[in-house]
């Protein structure tokens, strides 16, 4: 039996899924797996999130947008809190939202980490070109535009692109 | 009980606070444009971290504390940051090495401290030591990069060991409100870690340094003042002001 709690939440789920990563807009807070956990109660909604990077600047960003989107929807008692433990990963990210970083030009997290070490020098991982599927590509930085990127060139097409970092 | 939580955590706190503000003043010149972005994404990690433990103090002490008072309204005094991340950029050798006798001494310390009984601190360590984990990676290629590179780049790195090493005893001598990680046991790992890179470095360790300590008690050296006024400036000046 479905009861009444979980049919709403259900529904704030899907107004969840219109909140957008202001830095990455064609990702949903879903999909970058930041969301980890909505609690109804009589009085208050409250809405558990946990940043992707520490620094992430995002974060207050995000927070007013959910706070909006609920707001248009009739909610009003609404609580953000964001929480640090366990610390978000790369791994939360969403195959849907892989494909669409893909599509709006940014090379998805490889699902298997592999430069999370702090090993020197360590041989480069495979990113393939998101504009012509080449593997045949360089690491120009591993820093990025963002805390969450790093910076790729394809040796094929020539393009630079960036790398979702694995994390 | 508290106030040595509240101290440990404002000594983190603002370690990474200051450490960010320094890394920050290379913003538009840094060497070449990656590199800029490198390390101004390697102020932006310290920052967050740094406010996750301002934050965690500001409920702990409770009494209208904000993160950003803590950050804007205390004295030098005030201030528990390791001397070491005070000191100033330098050229590139000098901000590079600083980042890695730091990130080096870190990365041990959020590897203890994420195992610690107290929750937040644990989950501020568990989410920091993913970004350490990069800090430590690039600062130390960098390392090894000016200390086997050019005559030039051996001899910037070699004056940037011989002003900063002096700073580093103090990470592993506890301050009274050290309890949670004792950074005593860290200095064996540390040292051996950082001898490897001088090693590849081509770079020697000092021996019988002088150690200058007293930052983790609120005696700095006069380069605290000078970062304090510029960070601060804005909120001495108009109090309360918000974007």
């Amino acid at each position: 039996m479905v009861t009444p709690s979980t049919i709403e939440e259900k529904k704030i789920w899907r107004i969840l899924e219109t909140v957008t990563d202001p830095e990455v807009p064609v990702l949903t807070i879903i999909d970058l797996g930041i969301v980890r956990d909505v609690k109804i109660n009589e009085e208050q909604i409250e809405i558990i999130i946990t940043p992707t990077y520490s620094g992430c600047p995002a974060m207050d960003m995000i927070t007013m947008n959910i706070r909006l989107a609920l707001l248009e929807n009739g909610y009003k008692n609404i609580k953000v809190t964001s929480v640090l433990a366990p610390a978000w990963s790369t791994d939360w990210m969403s195959e849907a939202g892989k494909i669409k970083l893909k599509e709006y030009g940014i090379a998805p997290p490889n699902s298997k980490q592999q430069v999370c070490k702090t090993d020197l020098f360590q041989k480069e991982e495979a990113i393939q070109c998101p504009l012509c599927n080449s593997y045949h590509t360089h690491r120009i930085s591993e820093f990025g535009s963002t805390a969450c990127k790093s910076l790729y060139q394809c040796d094929e097409c020539k393009e630079p692109f960036d790398y979702f970092k694995c994390h | 009980m508290n106030s040595i939580i509240i101290d440990y955590t404002l000594h983190l706190a603002d370690t990474t606070l200051i450490l960010a503000q320094r890394n920050a003043e290379w913003c538009g010149h840094g060497p070449v444009l990656e590199q800029d972005i490198a390390i101004t994404n390697i102020s932006l990690d310290l920052l967050g971290q740094s406010r996750n433990f301002y934050q965690y103090a500001a409920v702990l002490i409770g009494d209208n504390a904000t993160e950003d008072s803590l950050a804007y309204l205390r004295k030098e005094r005030e201030f528990k940051n390791l001397l070491l991340v005070e000191q100033a950029n330098g050229d590139w050798a000098q901000t590079i090495l600083r980042q890695y006798l730091f990130s080096q001494f870190q990365y041990l310390l959020f590897e203890q401290l994420q195992n610690c009984k107290n929750d937040q601190l644990a989950a501020i360590a568990a989410k920091s030591i993913k970004e350490t984990a990069y800090h430590v990676r690039w600062s130390s290629e960098w390392v090894i990069r000016l200390g086997d590179g050019t005559e030039e780049s051996h001899d910037r790195i070699t004056n940037a060991v011989d002003q900063l090493w002096r700073y580093t005893g103090e990470m592993f001598e506890p301050a009274n409100y050290e309890t949670i990680v004792d950074v005593t046991t860290l200095k064996n790992d540390w040292l051996q870690k950082v001898t490897t890179i001088f090693n590849e470095a081509t770079l020697s360790i000092p021996a019988n340094a002088f150690m200058q300590t007293g930052g983790k008690d609120g005696k700095h050296t006069e380069q605290l003042g000078f970062i304090l006024t510029e960070l601060q400036y804005m909120q001495r000046t108009y109090p309360a002001a918000e974007w």
